[in-house]
């Protein structure tokens, strides 16, 4: 029994320039325990996949045309608001990209790190303090019971993230969703927040879906990778295989123009062309026109399908699935 | 013998701070560049890499005098940059352009394709206004941007696209010397790759020297001829792209380049990461002696006292007290 299992997925955007398909159809399971690590370009889809799930889509413009979110047994997606407000915060948290925004510049650290406790669970101002502090001290803020009490501006990037990952993890959720959480930090501090997350994972057991566009930071972290593009999974599989056998020609681009995989001194390979248009739907493939293997069959009406290769490689290439590439 | 095109003496840049409206007084100062030489030969690309508040970026303003230089000097053919007159300068930036990080920002949304790449073009006198149009075309062409594209804004241009015109800008005089501050940080995987190359094709073709900043280590060691390391304002490694980052000897380096994750899980999930305690110093109140010793894992009693200076070591230059012993 999974964890949270979304069934196709579909998250569109009516703007007043047409309609934007962001997420078009996404399914996916996730155990508990596992981390997920979900990379593609901006404008995949893969934060808006995320968001839907929370119920975080603006709306209007957004509007979730279908699909299930089955989290312990609850539709995410079609559940009351009061059912979602007592999963939200408490059984799933969220980590935000950017630090320096996602906290409330008006509010200590304190008061901020308590809320989800007060409004969760039925605990005294100073039980939940001492929650708080023990949460400081476990995501390795020093000093802890003296900044406690800090506005976020009198701590570093760094140090916002760890009392961010402390708010999302103070009621020991079975989820934690992190939506680039080291894209703002340097290579040094990231390093630190990533081995916090993986430690705070073992501790409570969480299952972890991790979003990216950096493909070096889920090779580490995480059990499953799922590439999207164009508001669909193109590609999901083991982090081995996925890395070390890639099948759809967009996963072996993606990792064929990182500039250290590399000899130096040549010239980089490159994707040609631009992302999709997601605005603008297009038949078949949604990498054909950037794919070197596209033929004809690519751009017919048949879109791709993820299929099996193997029990934990699923792919969605047309010709890889006939045998071709 | 290749020439030396651009020199840095000296460098430094202090921001002060005051305190008080009425009577304003300085209480410190942001060493942001604190004492930076470096010599950057002619068609070679410097990368110049750091963890984000190290001094980089102020460093590429510096050399551009879009700051005050505190003191030092920045000589570009000889010419000294830190005493020129506007009108000297106004001739110097032909030779020495910047291309920004974000060419969302850093493009005029008002002006189109053709405004914005003429503008320098006509300030300088480089072509007359019958020549103009032919020029921004080939300019276009040279960036790989399609010249019917012209008449078009910024804002109809992706974010690849638009840093392929912020290029074509810093391009249109000729110049001798490129910064480019963080050029592909704000692009996907993808579009970076197309950027680069582009970039290392224009280095090749029009003999340009580069100084490629950025915070990405695998981006600068592909590109870069020589990579320098700063940290807290002063570089602290400086030599050739393979012996700096495949072989540091600063231990600032080693964690660096420890920390960037490669895309293979197996090396990933075996190696010993060198994790660096806390967040860089603060460089209004940098430590005593060595600057990086708190975070430093082989930090003895004589690094807290003494500076230590660049020196030649293994090749390169490396600014440790016991770069002999690790």
């Amino acid at each position: 029994m999974s964890l949270l299992s979304v069934q196709d997925l579909r998250t569109y955007f009516h703007t007043r320039n047409g309609i934007y398909r962001a997420v078009d159809g996404v399914s996916f399971d996730l155990d508990a325990g596992e981390t997920l690590g979900i990379v593609g370009e901006s404008g995949s889809g893969k934060s808006v996949t995320c968001y839907s799930l929370m119920g975080l889509i603006p709306s209007p413009p957004g509007r979730i045309e279908s699909g299930k979110a089955l989290f312990d047994g609850v539709d995410l997606l079609n559940c009351t608001p009061k059912e979602a407000r007592s999963i939200r915060g408490k059984r799933i948290s969220m980590i935000f990209q950017d630090p320096m925004t996602s906290l409330n510049p008006y509010m200590r650290i304190s008061d901020q790190l308590i809320e989800p406790l007060m409004i969760h669970e039925d605990i005294t101002k100073a039980d939940a303090l001492k929650r708080a502090l023990e949460m400081l001290d476990a995501v390795g803020i020093n000093d802890a019971s003296s900044r406690i009490h800090y506005y976020p501006h009198e701590f570093s990037g760094g140090m916002r993230q760890r009392v961010m990952i402390a708010m999302a993890l103070i009621t020991k959720p079975e989820l934690l969703i992190a939506d680039e959480p080291t894209t703002a930090l340097d290579v040094t501090v990231q390093a630190q927040i990533l081995e916090l997350i993986q430690k705070m994972q073992q501790e409570i057991g969480m299952g972890v879906i991790f979003i990216t566009h950096d493909l070096g930071v889920v090779s580490g972290l995480c059990d499953r990778v799922q590439v999207m593009y164009g508001g669909r999974i193109v590609e999901t599989a083991d982090t081995r295989s996925l890395f070390y056998h890639p099948k759809h020609p967009y996963t072996r681009a993606l990792q064929k123009s990182i500039p250290s995989m590399q000899p130096k001194g040549t010239e980089l390979y490159t994707i040609e062309g631009l992302p999709p248009d997601v605005s603008k739907p297009q038949a078949g493939c949604s990498f054909a026109p950037r794919c070197e293997f596209a033929n004809e069959g690519c751009t017919s009406d048949r879109k791709p399908e993820l299929q099996d290769i193997n029990e934990t490689h699923r792919q969605s290439c047309l010709r890889v699935q006939s045998g071709e590439l | 013998m290749p020439e030396t095109i651009l020199e840095l003496q000296d460098l430094k840049t202090h921001f002060p701070i005051y305190k008080g409206v009425l009577l304003k007084r300085e209480i410190g100062k942001v060493k942001a560049v604190d004492g930076v030489n470096l010599k950057v030969e002619q068609g070679e690309v410097l990368g110049l890499v750091g963890e984000s508040g190290c001094g980089k970026s102020t460093l590429a303003r510096t050399v551009m005098q879009l700051v005050h230089t505190t003191a030092g000097n920045v000589e570009l053919e000889g010419r000294n940059l830190t005493h020129s007159s506007p009108a000297e300068m106004l001739e110097i930036r032909r030779d020495l352009q910047m291309i920004f990080q974000d060419p969302y920002a850093s493009l005029n949304p008002r002006s189109t394709v053709f405004a914005t790449l003429a503008e320098p073009l006509l300030v300088h006198k480089v072509c007359t206004q019958k020549e103009v149009h032919a020029r921004v075309g080939e300019l276009m062409e040279t960036v790989g941007l399609a010249p019917r594209f012209m008449q078009k804004y910024p804002h109809e241009f992706s974010g690849g696209q638009r840093q392929r015109i912020a290029i074509a800008r810093a391009l249109a005089l000729r110049p001798k010397v490129v910064l480019a501050d963080e050029p592909v940080s704000a692009l996907d995987v993808s579009i970076q790759a197309q950027i680069l190359n582009l970039l290392a094709e224009l280095v090749k073709k029009m003999g340009l020297s580069l100084i490629f900043i950025a915070h990405d280590l695998s981006v600068v060691k592909h590109i870069s001829d020589r990579v320098a390391v700063m940290y807290l304002g002063k570089i602290v490694e400086l030599g050739t792209a393979e012996q700096v980052i495949e072989n540091p000897i600063h231990p600032y380096t080693k964690a660096l380049v420890s920390a960037i994750p490669t895309a293979n899980p197996d090396d990933e999930r075996n190696r010993k990461r060198i994790m660096l305690p806390g967040d860089p110093p603060s460089p209004i109140n940098p430590p005593a002696g060595c600057a990086f010793h708190p975070r430093c894992p082989y930090a003895t009693d004589e690094c807290k006292a003494t500076v230590p200076a660049l020196e030649t070591f293994a090749e390169r230059e490396v600014s440790c007290l016991r770069k002999a012993d690790i």
